[in-house]
């Protein structure tokens, strides 16, 4: 595992997450909407922050995959060895 | 006409219904009005022997105009079966008073549209192109087709 993509994404994740779950709640099995309670609309500003932050593009079908914080890093892994 | 069949896939009815008129669509904004009845219920109570236009009326006014007539229109014809709609955030100023039978014209700003949600900057003008209110909304568009 990237520990430096891990941090950058942690901090991306940060913002969003409601006010009764704290950043040392990530790990990396945590569930985007089931346990880091983050709603579909935040979870679309999650994946705009991290296509910046990254400079990569997910498409729909990305979406649907990113449902752990490992998913995420999966993600953002493949989408940056095929650029 | 393109307009009107937007209006006719809008989710909403009277009482709950604030778009008269669109009068501009494309991929990158919407720009519609509306006539304030001057019979509305929320008038008797808001305020008490002073009517005006409460804050949040305004705001579904703009949602409805600038967001969700957009999103039909971006959505295309994947609108046809039972779509679902819901406001996920608002952030709202406002600068001048709607009285009872007032006319608005709402336009908006598609920032973006991705993965079902669409973000928008949106802009009240009253008749005499006075700003009302301005603020950005956001909602997520599903509908059956797609989950």
């Amino acid at each position: 595992m990237n520990e430096e993509r891990y941090q950058k994404l942690k901090e991306i994740v940060k913002i969003y997450l409601p006010e009764d779950v704290s950043v040392e709640d990530i790990s990396m099995e945590s569930h985007f909407i089931n346990e880091l309670n983050i709603n579909s609309a935040n979870l679309v500003d999650i994946v705009l922050d991290v296509e910046d932050a990254f400079d990569i593009m997910l498409e729909n079908e990305d979406m649907d995959q990113m449902q752990t914080v490992m998913d995420a890093l999966q993600i953002i892994e493949k989408k940056l060895t095929v650029k | 006409m393109k307009f009107k069949s937007i209006i006719q896939k809008l989710p909403f009815r009277k009482p709950f219904l604030f778009v008269d008129e669109l009068l501009e669509i494309d991929d990158k904004g919407a720009k519609g009005c509306y006539i304030f009845p001057k019979i509305s219920d929320f008038y008797k109570g808001h305020f008490k022997d002073n009517p005006v236009t409460p804050g949040v009326i305004l705001t579904e006014c703009c949602a409805q105009i600038g967001l969700v007539c957009l999103g039909i229109h971006l959505l295309g014809g994947a609108t046809d079966t039972n779509l679902k709609i819901g406001l996920t955030s608002s952030e709202m100023e406002f600068l001048l008073p709607v009285f009872p039978g007032e006319k608005v014209i709402v336009s908006s700003k598609k920032v973006y549209f991705r993965f079902q949600k669409l973000k928008c900057e949106v802009k009240m003008h009253n008749r005499e192109g006075k700003l009302v209110c301005k603020g950005i909304i956001a909602g997520m568009f599903k509908s059956d087709k797609n989950g």
